[in-house]
């Protein structure tokens, strides 16, 4: 039991700094940036949390943590109370700690931010669950009452571990089938070592194989079996196979040796290790200028890769400001720190190659903001005569994914909006009953913790859904 | 994992291994391929499926051992298991019920034009397959090809069949007439040649392209291919495409992508390599 503090000091406590690594150490390596709180770091972080009765925090969470019950245990130094409460509402949370964007969701509405900072939620999230884990045996694994219902999740990304780690819990069969030859989804191929390491992602789904999921991966749903030979198997289904094809920009040149989609960038390093050359055999090309085309969170990814790679100049080329970038501000700081260049107001018009076809650049036009468009942010425009060239040798195009065709192409009875991603009820039902959907397929390109609480939704519609069948 | 029940080798770098996949077996058609790793760490490599037994629940992977992860597959014996195997990817061959087709093969590419002329050969098509290699020792698949139609074989130094290239005797039953489509599968030279060859007979021409590959789901778009001008990702839309569209210098350059990596890779393996990097 801790001393109890005052009003007036809890107020007084100021928020601590999440620890990192050096920004130019880190900017040669792939270790994590964040090292997380010390136990004594949490528990001055938790005493900040006033415990509001009507906690808006709560509301700001996709997965509706039960944030200040969870911080109280901190403050009470009922660290294993603290997981027991946090793992019960969210089934991953030591990834959600470092992948979220708090600012926008839980810390975004908290009530200690109107005047002065917001609580550290993410970082006692992730303080908590990184806890638990090197613990071990702290939280409850009794089995549950077996259902006798076989649900299938297709995709072991973020929506589908955390629906099967629900599902599980109700005694359901679970069965994962994912494409990759490793579980993860964009957990393991897209986030880098140094933001996610992916011994977590692993340490998390060893707890949903041990809590009795099955993962079965070099599945393709589409391909290798399609949903409705899984319908007949299965009594409700979990489609959350992910967000699919990359966008390209459509410009001259974009084929070009050193053009990557970040999908496939990401993935060589992360997925196929290539990171860790020449010990690993998936190569990537090493850029000395390498040019990020985007604003978003894989636009940071891919940026922070190059550098680590070895990139003398690693660049963002993005056509409006950094006010307007959808990436969470935490990356854009952390790329800043290690030294990236943001190119900004800048759009590509063409790739430039050699007569090898390799690239040796970009030809882009600067831009200038206009009038707010339809989504709110202002329009950028091109400022007549200003073309110019910005010399490169690898360019990433991180400006979006579609959705992939492979599973809903066999499957016509799922009905589509007008993108090609799966329509739902407000339950996560797809037009054919038994049959849920969420996360990036659903969503188009959304976050981690939106497709995590599409997972617990889901799992939720499909426990009513099963119980009524 | 999936154990390898028979392994041949074929040519001097051609092994074929047939391994258990049952649920490929029992679905896959011409044309799919199946994306494998032989063991943890390794590369992911698109293969196309060569021939099922779908009663034995096995696929045949014709392999030609060019890079590290190829080297290491044909590296594995009779009873050693293949780590990871996918699929069936891809859409499968685009077939004709009747009539005549002539079906190239080159190289290893010979083993890919095989189901195509078994399955054409199933629905009643003539079909007239011309294979070449090297030399004799380099031609593969003659015997399971003579099952489905005529062979014609080719080599380039004239120790079996003719000499010549395939071309010089794809022509000659071009020129017989009656030839209702085309399938070519081998080298990028060898199917731009035939493509170029049948574009004046007005002949629809099949190719099976090779693009680097990672995922084979649609994910990475790194297999990005240009048909007539339009880019295409041979995992989800392909790999076979119509070759009269195909801009094959393009394929050819994205090929080569890598090759400093292989290069230095098969030192290594090799042994000439003293220090790594």
């Amino acid at each position: 039991m801790q001393p109890t503090i005052s009003a007036k000091e809890r107020m007084q406590i100021t928020r601590q700094a999440m620890p990192e690594q050096d920004a130019h150490e880190r900017s040669g390596n792939f270790k994590e940036v964040n090292l997380g709180f010390s136990e004594q770091l949490a528990l001055l972080e938790a005493q900040r949390c006033i415990q509001c009765k009507e906690a808006k925090c709560i509301k700001g969470c996709p997965v509706m943590v039960n944030i200040p019950r969870f911080i109280k245990c901190i403050t009470d130094g009922d660290l294993a109370g603290a997981a027991r409460s946090l793992f019960g509402d969210n089934a991953l949370p030591s990834i959600s700690g470092r992948v979220c964007p708090q600012e926008e969701q839980c810390e975004g509405s908290c009530i200690r931010g109107v005047k002065g900072q917001p609580v550290a939620i993410g970082y006692l999230e992730r303080f908590v669950a990184d806890w638990a884990r090197t613990q071990g045996g702290v939280l409850d694994t009794t089995a549950p009452v077996p259902s006798g219902k076989k649900v299938a999740v297709i995709g072991a990304g973020p929506a589908g571990l955390t629906a099967a780690g629900e599902l599980v819990k109700q005694g359901h069969d679970v069965t994962i089938y994912e494409a990759l030859h490793k579980p993860g989804g964009v957990l393991v191929y897209g986030i880098p070592e140094f933001r996610l390491p992916k011994k977590i992602v692993a340490a998390e789904v060893d707890r949903l194989t041990k809590a009795g999921v099955k993962i079965e991966c070099n599945v393709v749903i589409g391909r290798t079996y399609t949903i409705p030979e899984l319908r007949a198997q299965f009594d409700a289904l979990f489609i959350a196979n992910g967000a699919g094809l990359p966008v390209f920009m459509n410009v001259p040149g974009e084929n070009f040796k050193g053009v990557y989609a970040a999908n496939e960038y990401l993935t060589r390093v992360n997925l196929m290790e290539a990171y860790d050359l020449p010990n690993t055999n998936t190569p990537v090309l090493i850029g000395k200028r390498v040019a990020v085309v985007g604003g978003g969170n894989v636009a940071m990814d891919a940026v922070r890769t190059a550098k680590r790679l070895g990139a003398e100049q690693a660049m963002i080329v993005y056509r409006r400001t950094k006010e307007e970038m959808p990436a969470r501000v935490e990356e854009v700081h952390h790329a800043e720190h290690e030294g990236v260049d943001f190119q900004l107001l800048v759009a590509p018009l063409e790739v430039l190659g050699d007569d090898k076809r390799w690239v040796t650049g970009l030809k882009c036009n600067r831009m200038e903001l206009g009038e707010p468009d339809a989504s709110g942010r202002r329009k950028p425009q091109v400022i007549p005569g200003s073309e110019f060239v910005l010399e490169c040798d690898v360019v990433v195009v991180a400006i979006g994914t579609k959705a992939n065709p492979l599973l809903t192409a066999t499957c016509p009875d799922l009905k589509l909006n007008k993108w090609g991603n799966i329509e739902t009820d407000a339950n996560g039902m797809t037009s054919i009953p038994g049959v849920f959907a969420g996360g990036d397929i659903v969503r188009g390109a959304a976050t981690v913790i939106l497709a995590m609480g599409d997972g617990k939704n889901a799992a939720k519609a499909i426990n009513g859904y099963l119980e009524q069948a | 994992m999936h154990t390898i029940l028979a392994k041949k080798q074929l040519s001097p770098n051609v092994t074929r291994l047939d391994l258990l996949a049952p649920r490929i077996a029992e679905i896959k058609k011409p044309g799919q391929f199946v994306i494998v790793r032989a063991k943890e760490g390794d590369e992911r490599i698109p293969l196309t499926i060569a021939d099922a037994d779908p009663t034995q629940g096995t696929i045949a992977l014709v392999i030609q051992a060019v890079g590290k992860a190829t080297r290491e597959l044909v590296a594995l014996e009779v009873c050693d298991a293949i780590r990871d195997v996918a699929g069936p990817l891809g859409h499968p061959t685009e077939l004709i019920s009747s009539g005549r087709a002539l079906c190239v093969g080159g190289g290893v590419g010979t083993a890919v034009v095989h189901p195509i002329a078994k399955a054409l050969h199933a629905m009643g098509v003539h079909v007239t397959s011309v294979i070449g290699g090297r030399s004799r020792e380099w031609v593969i698949f003659e015997e399971e090809l003579a099952k489905c139609g005529d062979v014609i074989v080719c080599t380039d130094d004239g120790s079996y069949g003719r000499k010549g290239f395939v071309t010089d005797a794809a022509k000659e039953v071009l020129e017989t007439g009656g030839v209702d489509i085309a399938y070519a599968v081998g080298p990028v030279p060898m199917m731009r040649a035939v493509a170029n060859l049948t574009r004046p007979y007005n002949v629809h021409t099949i190719v099976s392209l090779n693009p680097v590959m990672v995922d084979g789901t649609g994910m990475c778009g790194g297999c990005r291919v240009d048909i007539g001008g339009e880019t295409k990702f041979a995992c989800v839309d392909g790999p076979e495409f119509d070759g009269h569209k195909v801009d094959f210098d393009l394929l050819a350059d994205r090929l080569s992508t890598y090759r400093e990596f292989e290069q230095r890779a098969n030192a290594c393996a090799d042994g000439q390599c003293k220090i790594r990097r």
